[in-house]
């Protein structure tokens, strides 16, 4: 399978996902949006050292896979780009912050090594995050919760047009690349006698592609403002979802609940 | 390039985001002005177009590895800066949320370093001088060796100062211990190369569509080429390739200029300073490392129960192990929702 199979089918496993039902899919998608977002704001103002505070944050996306029954190896598939970054960054760390900060009986831990753990974890909690926002809600809903907040309603029409052709493109170029390769065997990319033409060939019939769709819209009476079957209203479950979050995140961020539990049983 | 959330402090992500929000706002402003409602499939389709041409590989003759293309480039290049850049941030939000390519926080600053240099920078202070400009001389062979000129020196420029960007977003968020020098050397050379393939590969493309649609691309009408007299290629390239090596060669001299970048940078010099070597202000950059002084130190004082944050406190031993026996006990905890919600699942397909 190639890299362009490889994304179609990520891209049809978040859509399937996205089209199930729980009750975290039924909730608005304004309020898992601001949720998500309060979730990342706050994991990112954890301090670099606060390793023990942040972890009571995995609880939430814990909460949220269990009862939406996303399953998480699909999330942490996409790990594999997010953390190699995050990994070369954080590595650094413990060679250039040697303090010793932590001294558990005879292991001391410097401060290097528990920035790098809080880093690593703040990544994984903040793809979580966002990974269950887009799992749980399909994605032109999310585009409706946009405009509902007045998002420029030309970003949001650019967005889901944008959303629409990837897949049709890509799907387009993994079918070149694949006859491509299969009259030139062995080779592993594109010759460089072939640089221009593999994608101006699709540049220039996409080109025309856009003027009829562009057609097709108008005779659709497109009139610069996407419809949207109405959307639900803001109900009591949405309000309830939102006000639980927020509050919880901000308890957690202010409260070291690991800490405080752990003080129960070690003195 | 992409950054993930946790390189980020809130403060850089929400000054990133204003920077970005507002080049968006203009953008948006100027389409508005155009009125061309027909251009916004166009842009939708050539978006998904470099979206999914940026997963194709091709080979670098006479070394093993590929490369990809430049998209700021190519879309401002195809769509002009504006719809260029509202196109890309849109590749780059699809990336972030269905392909964990960068964070949802951090994508004004993704936006700002990929989005905004390749599209306004690359577009108003390379393409367009270049292409409107006389090197080279008339004709098509001319204006083809100008678009070859701009996007390779476009590609290698903006991706250069996004490269910095990114490193100055970090240091600025004090997420890595990683010092500024060394990580400026760590990142600028690697950069360099890419930019050069990138830029190849995106001269290559805009090279077709010039040969076959000449109209699609944009100041070409303007360069007003008579299309008759024709420069040999070859001295093209070879102009070319002085340009290239001397940009590159400067550049990366600019980047390591101490062999020992790292070294360098642990143990400070303060005499030749960051000025010398980064063409910065030492100054100036005094004054954003004193941002991040206070950042962190209004983070020292908003931050809840200090001691489990610092060292030197009273009794960190004491403190830190209640904090390991606390995270283990959340950890249990998290272990057993799974297993409730495991149970619940059973049940339920059980009965279905």
């Amino acid at each position: 399978m190639n890299k362009m199979e490889k994304a179609l089918a990520e891209l049809g496993t978040m859509d399937e996902l996205s089209a199930r039902k729980s009750s975290i899919h039924s909730l608005h998608a304004g309020a898992k949006l601001l949720v998500t977002v309060a979730y990342i704001v706050i994991v990112m103002s954890f301090h670099k050292y606060d390793l023990s505070g942040l972890i009571p944050m995995l609880l939430w996306p814990v909460l949220l896979f269990q009862i939406s029954g996303i399953p998480v190896r699909t999330c942490f598939y996409k790990l594999r780009i997010v953390l190699p970054l995050v990994m070369a960054v954080g590595l650094f760390n413990p060679f250039f912050d040697r303090e010793i900060i932590l001294r558990v009986g005879s292991l001391s831990v410097s401060g290097g090594v528990i920035s790098m753990l809080t880093l690593m974890l703040k990544g994984v909690l903040c793809l979580m995050a966002s990974f269950l926002l887009v799992a749980t809600t399909p994605f032109d809903r999310i585009c409706a919760a946009l405009r509902a907040v007045h998002f420029p309603k030309t970003l949001v029409t650019l967005l889901l047009l944008t959303y629409r052709y990837v897949g049709v493109l890509t799907r387009e170029l993994a079918v070149m690349t694949e006859a491509y390769h299969l009259r030139a065997p062995g080779q592993k990319g594109i010759h460089i006698s072939a640089w221009g033409s593999f994608l101006g060939q699709l540049l220039l019939r996409s080109m025309d592609r856009a003027q009829e769709i562009y057609a097709a819209m108008l005779l659709r009476g497109y009139d610069r403002e996407f419809r949207y079957a109405a959307e639900r209203r803001f109900a009591m479950k949405d309000v309830a979802y939102t006000l639980i979050g927020v509050s919880l995140f901000l308890l957690l961020r202010f409260v070291n609940v690991s800490g405080l539990l752990g003080s129960l049983f070690v003195r | 390039m992409h950054m993930a959330d946790a390189l980020l402090a809130p403060a850089v992500a929400g000054a990133m985001y204003v920077a970005s929000g507002t080049a968006a706002g203009v953008s948006l402003h100027r389409l508005k002005k155009e009125d061309e409602p027909q251009k916004l499939p166009l842009m939708a389709v050539s978006a998904a177009l470099v979206f999914a041409g940026q997963m194709i590989n091709y080979t670098i003759p006479g070394t093993g590895s590929s490369g990809h293309m430049c998209g700021g480039m190519l879309l401002s290049a195809l769509l002009g800066p504006e719809a260029g850049f509202l196109s890309m941030i849109v590749i780059l939000a699809i990336q972030c949320l269905f392909f964990a390519d960068g964070g949802l926080m951090a994508l004004g600053a993704n936006i700002w370093n990929m989005a905004f240099y390749g599209c306004f920078v690359g577009y108003y202070l390379i393409w367009r001088p270049i292409i409107r400009g006389k090197w080279f001389g008339d004709g098509k062979g001319a204006l083809r060796g100008r678009i070859i000129a701009a996007s390779i020196l476009g590609c290698v420029l903006t991706l250069q100062l996004g490269a910095f960007s990114v490193v100055l977003e970090t240091s600025l968020s004090g997420i890595t211990e990683l010092p500024f020098g060394g990580f400026v050397a760590l990142m600028q050379p690697i950069h360099l190369a890419i930019g050069l393939v990138e830029g190849l590969i995106t001269s290559a493309v805009l090279c077709f569509v010039f040969e076959t649609r000449p109209e699609l691309i944009k100041d070409v009408k303007e360069a007003d080429a008579s299309l008759t007299a024709r420069t040999s290629l070859g001295t093209t390239l070879a102009v070319l390739a002085a340009v290239t090596l001397l940009v590159g060669g400067g550049l990366s001299l600019l980047a390591s200029s101490n062999p020992d970048g790292l070294e360098w940078a642990l143990f400070g010099n303060e005499e030749e300073g960051y000025g010398a070597n980064m063409g910065l202000d030492e100054e100036e950059f005094g004054v954003a490392s004193d941002v991040a002084d206070k950042a962190g130190s209004i983070q020292e004082k908003t931050s809840f129960l200090p001691d489990y944050a610092f060292p030197g406190s009273e009794d960190p031993a004491g403190t830190s192990v209640s904090g390991i026996v606390g995270a283990a006990i959340v950890a249990g905890a998290a272990v057993v929702i799974c297993l409730i919600g495991g149970f619940f699942r059973k049940k339920k397909t059980k009965t279905a």
